[in-house]
């Protein structure tokens, strides 16, 4: 069934809906007294929820035993670039106003602005190579080193988040948590094939995926 | 423009309110001609939320900008004790009992004594003042609220000369509200003044807004405006008043002393650690505009004379 084509037709259907119930709430003139907050919170939300589903692929499909689970990993990838996306120029455009004088100060000044640039950031490569052409160019083992990367977002998003809300942590921890076990596994799964694999020689064929 | 503008409803003309909030359940049940008999034989029914107040007199405080919305003002609150979403208190706290309800004024007085709310709305006559309001998390509304100086409750207590500061204290109930464990702040949730502050003219004792009596989310049956302050010093749902000689503490400084200060006045050149105090959103409005200093009520700034705001933040 994963193998399917219509199966990544509906995972994106599925992935833009999100993005169909905030352009309905617009239409409607539904997006609540602040409009601004309102929009930076949903794609802020879904940005974080779509780059907690990447990470969990590659343990999902190993512990469940489904390893096609890996042809949808790039298009959750994406739209979780795409709500961050939208999550930044709602900030930049809305709520700053293009005000550069305010962005920069906000970028010095507060850890959570630091914080959630860094998770943007560093995201922006892995959506420009994420297409095959690059994993060619780049070669799978450079390309996968690059897109580590994800791991920093990983971390710096919930840490964003934290750092913005005034003292209802819930939500935030639950992130933070989720992104510490989903890291914890690929330690735990780096350490334990150094373990049984002691010489470079017969070094694990399947490297720990990002 | 990305921003479509909310229809720009008066509030006069929000009829169909009572059945969009259905507040209060113990109404659900009741036959309508009961209800309009209760209401009618008990004069104290005025304090109920969404009463009409009428005869409100016009008052010199009151900004000529546009008002927001009675529904942007009901629907968009911070009220942590009915959840910290904006859109929580709306539907949290339809229920919330706030009549029969009783404001006790202590400590450095000559008369303490307990009000009730039906001798708070004859204190004096009730003026609407139109209030900017400024909160913390760079957001403005402009709201018509309803009732009269807090110095006016003050005087009536005569407070001796050691009272030098003014702690208020809102109502709180686990069970009323059950979701108020979730905050992360800790309840009741609880303010202060300086005398002076308290005194003047300007810091309102709010039994209504839009012409009637305050809906619960919005701080019924009786709450505190400070215009010139972040909206967390104008404390809901009073329950107690309390002179006292001595700074007392307040929830936001407790929950997070680096951030939010005793005095907390609006400054646009005092940043809080997580907002730009530079500027804010006018709620209905796409522009960022430019905060202003004391958020315009430039007559308060005497208070603060020879004070650093910097470090008094």
């Amino acid at each position: 069934m994963l193998r399917r084509r219509w199966a990544k037709v509906v995972l994106f259907l599925l992935c833009l809906l999100p993005f169909f119930r905030l352009a309905w709430r617009f239409w409607n003139n539904d997006l609540t007294a602040n409009p601004i907050e309102y929009i930076t919170h949903f794609t802020g939300d879904w940005a974080i929820r779509l780059v907690m589903m990447t990470l969990a692929v590659t343990p999902l499909r190993r512990l469940l035993h489904v390893p096609d689970l890996i042809r949808f990993r790039r298009m959750v990838g994406l739209f979780a670039f795409f709500y961050a996306s939208l999550h930044f120029l709602t900030w930049f455009g809305l709520d700053k106003f293009f005000d550069m004088h305010e962005i920069l100060k906000d970028f010095a000044k507060r850890r959570f602005i630091t914080a959630g640039l860094a998770a943007f950031l560093a995201m922006l490569p892995l959506a420009v190579t994420s297409t095959t052409g690059w994993i060619r160019r780049l070669g799978g083992r450079r390309w996968q080193a690059l897109h580590r990367l994800i791991y920093l977002t990983a971390i710096a998003a919930p840490a964003h988040y934290y750092w913005l809300v005034k003292s209802d942590v819930r939500w935030p921890l639950f992130y933070a948590s989720l992104a510490a076990l989903l890291l914890l596994y690929r330690a735990a799964s780096w350490l334990f094939a150094r373990r049984s694999n002691g010489t470079p020689a017969t070094k694990s064929a399947e490297p720990a995926v990002p | 423009m990305l921003i479509k503008k909310p229809a720009d409803f008066r509030y006069s003309e929000v009829t169909p309110k009572d059945v969009y909030f259905s507040r209060r359940t113990f109404l659900a049940g009741i036959p309508a001609t009961f209800l309009a008999g209760r209401e009618l034989l008990s004069p104290s029914a005025r304090a109920l939320a969404g009463n009409k107040l009428p005869n409100l007199a016009k008052s010199p405080f009151s900004t000529a900008e546009k008002q927001n919305s009675y529904a942007e003002v009901t629907n968009y609150n911070n009220f942590y004790e009915f959840g910290t979403d904006k859109d929580q208190p709306a539907k949290l706290a339809k229920n919330f009992k706030t009549y029969p309800w009783t404001v006790s004024v202590e400590g450095e007085v000559a008369k303490p004594r307990k009000f009730t709310i039906d001798e708070i709305l004859k204190l004096a006559p009730l003026e609407e003042r139109i209030y900017r309001h400024r909160c913390v998390e760079a957001w403005s509304i402009v709201v018509p609220w309803a009732g009269y100086s807090l110095s006016v409750l003050l005087k009536l207590v005569e407070p001796t000369s050691k009272a030098k500061y003014v702690a208020f204290q809102s109502y709180f109930s686990p069970t009323e509200m059950p979701v108020a464990k979730f905050a992360g702040i800790s309840f009741p949730y609880v303010e202060g003044l300086r005398l002076d502050e308290a005194m003047h003219p300007l810091t309102m004792l709010t039994v209504g807004m839009y012409g009637e009596a305050l809906p619960p989310q919005d701080g019924a049956p009786a709450r505190l405006t400070v215009p010139w302050k972040y909206g967390f010093k104008s404390i809901k749902s009073l329950v107690r008043i309390k002179l006292v000689s001595r700074q007392p503490e307040t929830t936001w400084n407790m929950a997070n002393p680096g951030e939010y200060g005793f005095y907390s006045n609006v400054n646009p050149q005092v940043d809080n650690p997580r907002y730009s105090q530079a500027f804010e959103h006018r709620l209905g409005e796409l522009r960022p505009r430019a905060t202003l200093m004391f958020n315009g009520y430039e007559q308060v700034a005497s208070l603060y004379a020879g004070m650093d705001l910097r470090t008094n933040y």
